[in-house]
């Protein structure tokens, strides 16, 4: 009996992770689960990786930070020094206690904007995408849970039944 | 079912009945029914109100800042008034949607979307002033340091009128993509169910094609967060630097150490009775009464309340700082505020701010729909009246006896504050007829543990 691919829909986030911890215990793989808003300890049930996103913006965060002081550093002590109200303008060392909030703020925008744009850039998110989730309800109030069949269709299918599934479809692939 | 726990103790957030499937159709059908008449009759005022700005703007620009009402004493009025108003306005956007997010307050959720709404569209108000005030606004591009061909003159990153350039623009942008990351789900809502293709086409493309898989809630619920944290020393820094403006100056009466903490006191204050004054109608317009209770106007009631308090604290020790400094310069600067020829400002001031948020102490007074929306009103005059009086009572009585004088705004003035009124609610009401005003997604995720229906089926 050949490998089918299921379209299982859910009607209860709480019903949905009993469904998919069961799945993962059959050892059945699970391309993708579509949900309607975040269900807490779904990533967990599905084994999937945390993710790094924040290590990332960590780096990004201090990206900023240098691009800022080499800015600073290059415009008002290197290029162009001037005397502004006999604030000491000669080193960068003198000087950096005026740089404090635009070195703050070009920290926090690079790490926001390069945060957001690796997100959307991961997650597939841009304008004119196409969206991805197979039935339209999942952004409403249903569940549904892309997955292989495994070897006894029928077997899986009872067993998806008792865990509650509002339904089962088989996709051609 | 355990995990959906929450204790009795706690009022639901989510009143009534309510399906995963109801909380879709109440978010949805403002945006899926045409406007009633009140909606047109309110966006056409504005509308004018906006166009009558536009005009005096575009008379500003052609005539020059002659236009407007100062003189060489205050040469820094309405402008810059307004300017700090709208920006202490978008505080409590950032506020509600990042600190409270951070402390794991979940009445957040049903206010949220509005409050960053609202954030996003006083920021654009605020940064019209700057550029008006420049005179000659298509050399706006002289505040980003570019190179240029004037012999490589470069702007001046000592100056706070510098860092708040920065300041404003990482919050205006920051602030933006935090909302519409949150928008995507909601936005994905609507596409799904939308019927007509036209409407279809368009949450397509404002939802940038959200599927909702599992790592994509994984990623956004982390994403939520780290800009939340980001965000939270975000707003406080940006009045902060607002305050800069002033506190760095050797004005007596503007150079005070109080400045930045006061400031931000009295952004999250007066941002907050905004948040009220616009939640308070739109609940009641768009019947999202079950998601923004009575109990989150008692929440935010309690915020104005005890952040007006902040707010008269900081100008008593501002009095007290300067009787108690010895410079008889400070000491003039204070006593004129209070007791010279804007002393009817100073009142308001004083009666606005501190006096009227203190009956919020009473619970009959803070759970009133009524009250919390004439007091809600009270503190925005009273919040503009306060930068009024720092700005021009510092500045109408200078060193120099020979020019002191007095200030009075000009038709324009009024106009362009008006005008920036207007394209607000322009801007508010477009909003609440199109985009979800309430984060669904987030209030699917409490609806279990907070929901009325489910906290009394478990209370049994």
């Amino acid at each position: 009996m050949s490998v089918k691919r299921l379209h299982v829909m859910f009607d209860d986030d709480d019903i949905l992770l009993d469904a998919v911890k069961e799945i993962v215990k059959n050892k059945i793989y699970i391309y993708e689960v579509y949900t309607p808003f975040p269900v807490h300890g779904l990533d967990k049930a599905m084994k999937l990786k945390p993710t790094n996103i924040s290590i990332a913006t960590f780096i990004y965060g201090c990206i900023g930070f240098t691009v800022a002081v080499l800015m600073m550093y290059y415009i008002m002590i290197v290029d162009w020094p001037q005397d502004i109200g006999g604030k000491p303008s000669f080193t960068l060392i003198e000087n950096i206690p005026s740089f404090v909030p635009i070195i703050f703020e070009m920290t926090v925008f690079f790490a926001a904007h390069l945060m957001v744009i690796t997100f959307y850039m991961r997650s597939k998110l841009w304008p004119f995408k196409k969206a991805e989730n197979p039935e339209p309800s999942t952004t409403d109030d249903k569940f549904l849970v892309d997955m292989e069949s495994g070897s006894n269709l029928s077997k899986t299918k009872t067993m998806l039944k008792k865990m509650g599934a509002v339904s089962i479809k088989e996709v051609k692939e | 079912m355990s995990s959906h726990y929450e204790a009795p103790i706690r009022k639901p957030l989510v009143l009534g009945d309510k399906s995963y499937a109801d909380i879709s159709n109440d978010i949805a059908r403002p945006v899926e029914t045409p406007p009633d008449r009140d909606w047109w009759i309110a966006f056409s005022i504005s509308m004018i109100i906006f166009l009558w700005g536009l005009g005096c703007i575009a008379y500003t620009i052609g005539t020059g800042i002659g236009t407007w009402g100062l003189n060489k004493t205050v040469g820094w009025a309405w402008d810059i008034t307004n300017f700090v108003w709208w920006v202490g306005i978008g505080h409590a956007g950032t506020l509600i949607s990042a600190v409270l997010l951070l402390f794991r307050q979940k009445w957040r959720m049903g206010i949220n979307r509005s409050a960053e709404a609202m954030t996003i569209f006083s920021v654009i108000q605020a940064g019209l002033f700057p550029v008006i005030h420049m005179g000659r606004p298509w050399l706006i591009y002289w505040f980003f340091p570019i190179p240029n061909q004037f012999g490589s003159l470069w702007v001046n990153f000592n100056s706070p009128l510098l860092w708040d350039v920065f300041a404003i623009s990482t919050y205006l942008t920051v602030s933006l993509v935090f909302w519409w990351t949150g928008l995507l789900p909601d936005f994905a809502m609507i596409r799904d169910r939308a019927v007509k293709p036209f409407r279809k086409k368009i949450y397509s493309l404002l939802s940038f094609g959200w599927s909702g898989r599992a790592k994509d809630w994984q990623r956004f619920e982390e994403v939520s967060l780290v800009l939340a944290g980001l965000a939270t020393p975000l707003v406080l820094s940006v009045h902060t630097i607002v305050s800069f403006d002033f506190a760095t100056s050797v004005i007596p009466g503007w150079h005070t150490t109080i400045f930045p903490p006061y400031f931000v006191a009295g952004a999250i204050f007066s941002g907050f009775a905004m948040v009220q004054t616009l939640l308070i109608i739109m609940r009641k317009v768009s019947r999202l009464e079950s998601y923004i209770t009575l109990q989150h106007i008692e929440m935010m009631n309690i915020v104005i309340m005890i952040t007006g308090s902040i707010v008269g604290c900081a100008y008593i020790t501002e009095l007290f700082i300067a009787w108690y400094s010895g410079v008889e310069y400070e000491q003039y600067a204070f006593l004129n505020r209070a007791t010279g020829p804007y002393w009817w400002a100073y009142f308001l001031m004083m009666s606005c701010n501190v006096v009227s948020p203190q009956v919020m102490w009473i619970k009959k007074i803070r759970t009133n729909i009524i009250w919390s929306f004439i007091i809600s009103i009270v503190v925005n005059i009273g919040m503009w009246f306060e930068r009024f009086v720092i700005i021009v009572t510092s500045l109408h009585r200078d060193y120099l006896p020979s020019s002191w004088t007095m200030f009075s705004p000009t038709f324009v003035d009024i106009g362009i504050f008006l005008g920036t009124i207007g394209f607000f609610f322009v801007l508010f009401l477009l909003y609440a007829r199109s985009f979800p005003v309430v984060a669904q997604a987030e209030i699917k995720t409490i609806l279990k543990s907070s929901g009325e229906i489910y906290k009394k089926n478990r209370d049994k």
